[in-house]
């Protein structure tokens, strides 16, 4: 099968510090990939280049095969690249009708004009919020209403009815309960069987142990290359994140909890 | 699918009452129904509500809706413009110095200012996307900067500060009377003569209706809060301005083209003014230097008054209508009523308060923060 994305050793710089210092990773339509990393670790850097964010310094992005150069986020969202970030999702302000289309408005024209269907908005965000399992009082009821893990819920369910191929999940249940964790990793699974490549970034290794399929580790800017699944344990992963021997010690004295 | 199960038990239905809280222009209403109340009661006989009564409140409400709509969307955007009062001076100034001093056609000297006034506008805007400078410091800077144009221009040029005669130079314009005339004469002229409305018994207008048309100004408060309402709640580009003030990174993400929408909104707000010094200066025939002092503050009171948030993202046109609605008959009522008017600056200070508070809370409910 041919990647979705290939990402060929792409390296960011900002002024003097090495933020990305040659990062290889392939992802496939249809797979959960987990992205792990500790802080710092340069996980929002590498996606905000896939997101069109940042311009990589050197390396290079391909996209179905094709080399892309994205000018600014409106162009990889319109390759199809999504990204649901953490706290960035929607905007609690605003119904959840008008956050779902928010940047891609339907349009009815009437008297010559065009106009925003609200009709239209309405009813699709009722039929996806069903489909996603959150109930919804009504398409005017504001965001600011729903929780952490309803409004990851949306985001997804958003980026996915616009035609996402790829949907990048930055962190999207480091601040989330525990149940609403369990419905956003069921979200994604729904989502990966729809044959959408997810990119699932996270510093948790059960969560990323609970749906992913492949598993690449960032550290300081690089990576030690990509694992399938059952082909590594949780402790390694951890160990890889945190750089090996200090965690080890202290783990020790956490009694093996972390 | 059966209704029990669709619904979450946690989800309590909402009361009617609380659905009506969270519209903006909830505040709005309540107080123009409120305000109307007490000036039937305490000067309904003082001529507050015969025909010369009704325009002038409704003449003082329209300058208030002119500019609150412009600095309503801009608001709801996101951003404040604090140059609005300085910006109708210096419209009017320019106005005058093309049209009088430097003898223009009227209809050049008015569409020359504005694109001057929008180019400032939209200078506004660009400093503020492209610093990231709060608008409240920019604009209080463009406040300075074109107070201090108006008054050095005419300074300079004529040697005083009120340039006059402009009604005289607009005479057979065809683009001063959009502004400065009235419409529906006839219908006035017929209201008259049936003795809905008194008229002139002596003097060379006798016969005539003391009201004798509605003012362009009317009709370009209403005209352009019918504009601004549609726009913010029916267009694609609506639901760019409430993004871009909920949160303008989220927007960003989203693929809205955030700076192209505040920049905008600068350029509309300044357009609002200079509609306003227009009108202004045709009803006056002169302009001053010092005209349209603290108009920015009065626009963001009736804004505010009309529910929207000071954080942006959340407003309603229709609600800014109101506030200034509620501004322009208090005003004038007090004086109806007799009421020493310095009182109208504390009954001002405390409904801001109130609709501050009001909102705050408001804000609270939408949210379901605690």
């Amino acid at each position: 099968m041919q990647p979705i994305i290939q990402m060929k050793n792409i390296q960011k710089h900002f002024g003097s510090v090495i933020a990305l210092a040659g990062v290889t990773v392939d992802f496939y339509p249809g797979e959960c990939h987990c992205l792990l990393g500790d802080n710092g670790a340069g996980k929002s850097t590498f996606i905000k280049t896939m997101s069109g964010v940042h311009k990589p310094t050197a390396g290079e992005i391909l996209f179905e095969g094709q080399p892309m150069h994205f000018a600014d986020p409106r162009d990889s969202i319109a390759a199809g690249i999504a990204t649901v970030y953490q706290d960035l999702a929607m905007i609690p302000l605003m119904s959840v009708s008008r956050n779902f289309f928010m940047g891609n408005e339907p349009m009815t024209t009437k008297l010559g004009m065009r106009f925003f269907d609200h009709e239209h908005a309405n009813a699709t965000t009722m039929a996806e919020m069903r489909k996603m399992g959150i109930n919804l009082r009504g398409p005017d009821q504001a965001v600011g209403t729903l929780s952490g893990g309803e409004r990851q819920t949306v985001a997804i369910a958003r980026a996915v009815h616009f035609g996402a191929k790829v949907l990048i999940l930055d962190e999207p249940t480091s601040a989330l309960g525990v149940r609403q964790t369990a419905n956003v990793l069921a979200t994604v699974d729904k989502v990966r069987a729809q044959g959408v490549s997810v990119v699932f970034i996270t510093h948790n290794v059960r969560h990323a142990m609970a749906v992913g399929d492949r598993f690449t580790v960032l550290n300081r800017g690089t990576t030690y290359g990509t694992a399938n699944k059952g082909e590594i344990t949780p402790e390694e992963l951890q160990d890889m994140m945190a750089g090996g021997e200090e965690l080890a010690a202290l783990e020790g004295s956490l009694g093996g909890t972390v | 699918m059966s209704q029990a199960e669709q619904t979450d038990e946690r989800v309590r239905e909402m009361s009617t009452l609380r659905r009506a809280m969270i519209r903006p222009e909830l505040g709005g209403i309540v107080g123009t129904v409120a305000v109307f109340t007490f000036f039937l009661l305490f000067a309904g006989n003082s001529g507050m509500f015969n025909a010369q009564g009704v325009l002038n409140w409704s003449t003082v409400s329209a300058q208030f809706m002119i500019i609150a709509v412009g600095a309503c969307l801009l608001m709801i955007a996101g951003e404040f413009d604090l140059s609005v009062g300085s910006m109708i001076g210096f419209a009017g100034m320019m106005i005058a110095v093309f049209g009088v001093t430097l003898e223009w056609p009227m209809w050049m000297a008015i569409l020359t200012t504005f694109v001057i006034c929008i180019a400032f506008g939209a200078l506004n805007g660009y400093i503020v996307v492209r610093t990231g400078l709060p608008s409240f410091i920019v604009t209080l800077a463009t406040l300075f900067i074109l107070r201090g144009f108006t008054i050095f221009i005419p300074q300079t040029l004529e040697r005083k500060t009120i340039i006059g005669g402009i009604r005289e130079a607009a005479e057979g314009d065809w683009i001063a009377p959009i502004f400065g005339g009235t419409i529906f004469r006839g219908f006035f002229q017929w209201l008259g003569d049936i003795g809905m409305i008194s008229v002139f018994e002596r003097g060379n207008r006798a016969g005539e209706p003391v009201v004798d048309g509605i003012p362009m100004l009317i009709v370009w408060a209403i005209v352009l809060v019918i504009i601004g309402h549609i726009i913010l709640t029916r267009t694609r580009f609506g639901n760019w301005i409430y993004a871009a003030g909920g949160d303008a990174q989220a927007a960003r993400y989203a693929g809205v083209p955030v700076n192209r929408v505040k920049i905008l909104m600068f350029m509309f707000t300044a357009f609002c003014a200079t509609v306003f010094a227009v009108c202004q200066v045709m009803e006056f025939g002169s302009a001053g230097a010092d005209r349209g002092l603290l108009k920015e503050f009065e626009a963001i009171i009736a804004v505010v008054i009309g529910g929207a948030l000071l954080t942006g993202g959340y407003g309603s046109v229709i609600g800014a209508a109101l506030g200034a609605l509620i501004f322009g008959v208090v005003q004038q009522g007090l004086f109806f009523a007799g009421v020493e008017s310095s009182l109208f600056r504390v009954f001002l200070g405390v409904i801001l308060l109130l609709a501050v508070i009001l909102n705050t809370y408001i804000r609270r409910l939408i949210t379901g923060e605690r």
